[in-house]
């Protein structure tokens, strides 16, 4: 154990009590602890392995769901919400859920500490939002400008 | 000589000689490369965002564009193929996450198998990912590009498209290349079209059941569908080129922004794989050498992995905005 982390401590050294517990917190975060359940303990898993084949059946079951509405394109999906179509709003939705189990079991997100899936997750998520609201606010605008007249496009 | 000062933050998490993510320097560092591409893929999407609300009106729809499935010729299977290398490269992310859980207990001989099945899931995406591009380039059923850079395609009665090499009446010898040699040698002429437009226009004069479809999107979500003597009318006055299939410049299914957007954003997806799948090879080699066995340590494999899924990660949302929004 003590190898795998490459903290090597000869045989007679004496390590003081603070060091010590503070080695043992470590090695006990870095010796590949997983938390085996997934949807806030509804689904528990024996071992990582079987946690990964749950995974994989969860995202190729939203997969099917998501290639058959783009399908069907069921009617009653069609209404508009909030600027888009509802079956947009779905497949966004569902496109999140796939990508939180990838980042969380696949990339090991659910072991790492707070502070680093902090680090990562919402500066990304808040630099990509606010990306997003801009560029989509002005794509927006210059299609209104466009198609109240001032700019003749269909020739 | 102690010259260590006490601050009284010793053995707290961020008071020194800890590690507070836990992460070795190698790892977090990979974590933070993936942000800033990820921000590099967000940047790109959105601006495909940004020009898609923009022709909101005229965008072209990805279930007529991606209709082909490999040896199937002539059917109509739209989003099969993709969600087909969807579930290729998730599989492929899976056999990664094992090879890393192989790793944690040191057993050599699976991570080399995993490894193994990580990159042949790999190369299929890849070489699928050619396939569709190939398929998109070369273009079905060609369409007339406006004046005004519109697309105008042919339809018939029910709603099918209809392929202008159907319809348009082959004329020999009208025009010749141009060539440095016959002509101005300090100008180059492009291939020319397949079809003149006066080929076209003849053609779908004596073609009554044709007609043309606009790109413009009716209320009904469905691309604009003119009327006979409107369609003779619109293309003879603003049709100019014909086109087959897509480039940079043109694009027979509409927007050549669309295109452009396609070729740019899939072909950055398609290099990261191609990078992820030579990075993984040389992983693979170096389990194989037993380098990791020496090291004591699997942790180069859970590296690339982390890269290997975040690869996975940004076709999930490729997927999303260009085959199923």
């Amino acid at each position: 154990m003590l190898r795998c982390v490459g903290i090597v401590v000869p045989n007679k050294m004496v390590i003081p009590a603070k060091t010590g517990i503070l080695i043992k917190i470590i090695l006990k975060k870095m010796a590949h602890e997983h938390k085996l359940e997934i949807f806030r303990g509804l689904w528990k898993f024996k071992s990582n392995t079987a946690k990964i084949w749950g995974v994989l059946a969860f995202l190729t079951f939203i997969t099917i769901i998501e290639v058959a509405l783009g399908i069907v394109k069921p009617e009653s999906l069609m209404g508009m919400f909030l600027g888009m179509k509802i079956l947009n709003w779905i497949f966004i939705i569902l496109t999140i859920v796939k990508a939180y189990y990838i980042t969380w079991d696949f990339m090991h997100m659910r072991d790492e500490v707070k502070a680093l899936r902090r680090m990562v997750v919402w500066t990304a998520i808040f630099l990509i939002l606010y990306l997003i609201f801009i560029l989509l606010q002005e794509g927006g605008y210059i299609e209104t400008v466009y198609s109240s007249g001032f700019v003749k496009r269909d020739f | 000589m102690n010259t260590t000062v006490a601050t009284g933050t010793e053995g707290k998490t961020w008071g020194g000689g800890n590690k507070p993510l836990t992460a070795s320097y190698g790892k977090m560092m990979m974590w933070f490369f993936i942000v800033s591409d990820a921000l590099t893929f967000s940047g790109f999407l959105a601006a495909y965002g940004f020009s898609r609300f923009k022709f909101i009106d005229s965008w072209p729809i990805a279930d007529e564009v991606f209709t082909h499935f490999p040896f199937l010729h002539g059917v109509e299977a739209p989003m099969y193929y993709v969600a087909f290398m969807t579930f290729v490269l998730i599989m492929s992310s899976v056999t990664m996450v094992l090879a890393v859980d192989a790793g944690h207990h040191m057993n050599k001989a699976k991570v080399t198998i995993y490894m193994f099945l990580t990159v042949i899931g790999g190369i299929i995406f890849v070489g699928s990912q050619a396939w569709e591009w190939n398929t998109f380039i070369k273009g079905e059923f060609g369409a007339v590009q406006t004046k005004g850079g519109n697309i105008l395609q042919f339809v018939d009665a029910e709603g099918h498209r209809v392929a202008v090499a159907d319809f348009a009446k082959v004329e020999t010898g009208t025009r010749t290349q141009h060539e440095s040699k016959n002509g101005l040698w300090f100008v180059d002429e492009g291939a020319l079209p397949a079809y003149t437009m006066d080929e076209i226009n003849n053609g779908l004069a004596a073609h009554p059941e044709v007609l043309v479809r606009t790109q413009i999107i009716n209320e009904a979500g469905k691309k604009t569908v003119l009327s006979r003597e409107e369609s003779l009318k619109q293309l003879k006055e603003n049709g100019r080129l014909f086109v087959q299939g897509a480039n940079l410049h043109v694009n027979e299914y509409g927007s050549p922004l669309f295109a452009d957007f396609f070729f740019f954003i899939t072909g950055f997806h398609g290099f990261h794989v191609l990078s992820g799948v030579i990075i993984n090879i040389i992983i693979f080699f170096n389990v194989i050498l037993g380098t990791y066995e020496r090291r004591k340590s699997y942790e180069m494999v859970e590296k690339v992995g982390l890269y290997w899924h975040f690869v996975d990660l940004v076709w999930v949302f490729v997927f999303t905005f260009f085959y199923l929004v």
